[in-house]
């Protein structure tokens, strides 16, 4: 059949199963905009940045395990996907970015709104392609679509030159895919899984170590598995949250920089270190060579290049980490280890996470009653800050897939086009977006397009009136110098939501928080903000310094410190009234620690 | 820690635009120098052949092969650390060859296994192949006379015997 290249890219975008496009137009892509008129199962969601494009699609693959696609114009259109790619990259996202290029004569002669996409976003897309020839289109897209979600999932970009698109040609589909030059391996060493189960029925004191790398596999069940089978304490990364249910009592809840004390002490004294699709990142880690002095280490991976890169497994296992774990859960014993997990049991109990009961509102409880709220059946998104460590430590995930955040690359503005792109796929579970009042302002033109879809968000701002995360550290490394961290002219929230067709309300103490969660849950054909005014100078606790260890970890906020602020408005929860909410403002006290 | 050593590595790569980008990118981003680097196609067009030098631990080179092997269009990866080679670089040097030099430097390059392959009334073009000691060492030799222009192609290997990639 002669058909044109646009034609082509959508039918084969069509048989990858793509239902959903995050996009924005120009020049270079008008011949593919034309042609999605005629693909109504394909629905386009024009976005109004594109970078919102590139992190919707993310959020849609990672909410759904499907692959997320974003369409973007030539130039400054694919530079401003720069930023969801890296993202994408880091945290092993599966997602295409289709870019449009100018003319094929054109190329290299600095066009109007050229620029090099696959050359300046080589070192942050697993692979791309530039489409020279539309006969090739077919072909490189299916490619695309293997790469991404195969092997150790990533993002890859398409650049489609104008008259390629326009370009006519005789299509015939493509029915699979032969990559000779990749192969990821899957099935892990029938040996090393052997091994790997002596070492376990030796172990006295393990522990499951489980990263993101266990949600991209769907590796839910059979981390379980293995943890109860062995009766072995698990603790998980920010990206591996939800790989285990963090109310089971055999989870420690997240390790690492922000991570529960008792898992980071657990992993100081564990003798079998069991890492499911981790990579030791160095918020993990702090300091290696004194991370986990005692331990002998399992690394199990698809990607042979992230073992050894940190640290050298004793037993390392390449492949498919649910494969690996079916294999492993038929071989190991499971000896138990009463002793440990009691240790560990004590531990819980003499380090609980903790923050204030203060009558002042802390983003903490917050969270804490956005998992009740929602029965901890919510799909949480989140920004990049102290907000998002509070999330992690506090949601409390029962499944994979549950909570969306930017990791690898830690990207402010990744949260509301993120629930945008989760809600679109999985329209049926409510969508909570946890941000700051520093990061919602990254991407916060977004907002339209949940108004437009009325799609349901509830977006939560924590709003402390600082660039929190960098003020903590201000404070505590750098004798608070408040150097550039001061956000207090922000725009009025409600106000803005209301002008995008929000649903707002703001709420200033902990008696309010309930009630303004609930009236969002209730709220169902558009987006709600919710502008938390919290504790202006709470920290996050525990606290490990950047590439320090256990020992300099401060669990909780040391008692000699000034109190936190009174940060107290008179009225509970308030609903739509700004009028008393500016007054509100201007009589709080701006506290500053000593 | 292991030692910092001298790495000869083999790239099998698919012959098309780019390759040698990414492959460049990757040594760079990680901060790997890279000592040489030769590239051309094979006995099968379609793929190229990429001997790169770099100087690192075991550890690290590993890690660069490994990183290089996920590139999808790598094929093949071999660090030749431990297999018997034949190494070779070629050189051409333009050299200043005044008529009372000409004997000297025409005997240099007889010891040397060298060749003149061109000529002029001041000047010689040598041809060398070898080593990159032996080249160093032809270089330093021929230094007093004055070298006027000195390209070398980067370092070649294959392993030895019927042993390949
Ligand atoms: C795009 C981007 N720029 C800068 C940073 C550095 N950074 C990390 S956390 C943070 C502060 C975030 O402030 P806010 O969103 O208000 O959240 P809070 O920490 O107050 O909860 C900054 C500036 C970043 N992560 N991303």
């Amino acid at each position: 059949m002669r058909v044109k290249g646009s034609r082509a890219l959508l039918e084969s975008l069509k048989r990858e199963g793509v239902d959903t496009i995050f996009g924005y137009p120009g020049g270079a892509v008008i011949p593919i905009y034309d042609m999605i008129y005629q693909f109504p199962d394909i629905r386009h969601i024009l976005v109004r940045h594109e970078q919102g494009a590139g992190h919707m699609a993310e959020g849609y693959a990672l909410a759904t395990g499907k692959v997320g696609v974003c369409l973007a114009t030539s130039g400054p259109g694919a530079t401003n996907l720069v930023t969801p790619l890296a993202d994408a990259m880091m945290d092993s996202v599966p997602i295409v970015a289709i870019t449009g290029q100018v003319r094929s004569n054109l190329i290299g002669t600095d066009a109007f709104q050229e620029a090099d996409i696959t050359g300046i976003t080589m070192p942050i897309t697993k692979h791309n392609w530039l489409v020279k020839d539309v006969n090739q289109l077919p072909e490189i897209v299916a490619e695309a679509f293997h790469v991404a979600r195969s092997g150790r999932p990533g993002p890859v970009l398409i650049d489609i030159p104008r008259d390629v698109s326009d370009a006519e040609f005789e299509y015939t589909p493509v029915e699979s895919v032969d990559i000779p030059t990749y192969k990821p391996t899957t099935r892990g060493h029938s040996v090393q899984i052997k091994r790997a189960a002596e070492l376990i029925d030796q172990a006295k004191k393990p522990i499951l170590y489980v990263g993101g790398g266990a949600n991209h596999a769907y590796a839910f069940n059979e981390v379980r598995e293995l943890a109860e089978k062995i009766n072995t304490p698990v603790t998980t990364t920010l990206k591996g949250l939800g790989a285990f249910p963090e109310t089971h009592p055999l989870s420690l809840g997240m390790l690492g920089m922000h991570g529960t004390a008792y898992a980071n002490y657990a992993v100081s004294e564990c003798d079998l270190l069991i890492a499911v699709g981790a990579r030791f990142d160095d918020r993990v880690t702090g300091k290696v060579a004194e991370w986990v002095p005692n331990a002998k280490i399992i690394h199990i991976d698809i990607d042979p290049a992230e073992i050894g890169k940190v640290l050298l497994a004793d037993v390392p296992i390449v492949g498919d980490v649910k494969a690996i774990l079916t294999e492993l859960n038929k071989v190991v014993k499971g000896k138990q280890h009463p002793e440990w997990v009691s240790q560990i049991n004590k531990l819980k109990q003499d380090f609980p996470l903790h923050y204030p009961n203060d009558g002042v509102l802390h983003g903490q409880y917050v969270i804490e009653q956005i998992g009740e709220v929602s029965n901890h059946d919510a799909i949480c998104v989140t920004d990049v800050g102290q907000h998002q460590m509070w999330a992690a430590q506090f949601f409390k995930c029962e499944r994979p897939r549950q909570f969306v955040t930017s990791g690898g690359l830690g990207t402010m503005g990744f949260g509301l086009p993120a629930a945008i792109g989760a809600q679109f796929g999985a329209p049926d579970k409510p969508v909570f977006c946890v941000t700051g009042d520093g990061s919602i302002q990254m991407c916060i033109q977004e907002l339209m397009v949940a108004t437009i879809y009325k799609l349901p968000i509830k977006i939560c701002i924590l709003n402390n009136q600082f660039l929190g995360m960098v003020r903590q550290w201000q404070e505590l490394f750098h004798e608070n110098r408040y150097s550039s961290v001061d956000l207090e002219a922000s725009p009025d929230f409600v106000k803005l939501a209301e002008a995008y067709g929000a649903h707002a309300i703001r709420c200033f103490k902990p008696s309010g928080v309930r009630a303004a969660l609930e009236e969002a849950m209730s709220i169902t054909d558009r987006p709600t903000v919710l502008d938390f005014r919290i504790s202006k100078e709470e920290n996050v606790y525990p606290m490990i310094p950047s590439g320090g260890t256990i020992h300099q970890m401060v669990v909780q906020r040391p008692p000699d410190m000034v109190p936190l602020d009174s940060y107290i408005a008179s009225e509970t929860y308030m609903g739509e009234d700004d009028q008393a909410t500016q007054e509100e403002k201007e009589t709080v006290p701006v506290p500053r620690a000593k | 820690m292991t030692q910092t050593q001298q790495h000869t590595i083999s790239v099998l790569v698919e012959n098309k635009p780019g390759v040698l980008a990414r492959v460049a990118l990757l040594f760079s981003r990680r901060g790997y120098n890279i000592e040489s680097l030769a590239v051309s196609i094979t006995e099968n067009p379609s793929i190229s052949r990429m001997t790169v030098v770099v100087n690192g631990d075991e550890q690290e080179v590993e890690q660069i092969t490994k990183q290089l092997h996920k590139l999808i269009d790598v094929s093949k990866v071999q660090d030749y650390i431990d297999v018997p080679i034949i190494a070779r670089e070629l050189a051409l040097i333009k050299v200043n060859a005044e008529v009372n030099n000409r004997t000297a430097i025409l005997q240099l390059v007889e010891i040397f296994r060298g060749r003149v392959i061109d000529m002029s009334d001041k000047t010689f073009v040598i041809e060398v192949t070898g080593g990159n000691d032996k080249i160093d060492a032809l270089e330093k030799l021929l230094e007093p006379y004055g070298i006027r222009e000195l390209v070398r192609t980067g370092r070649i290997a294959m392993a030895r015997g019927v042993r390949g990639m």
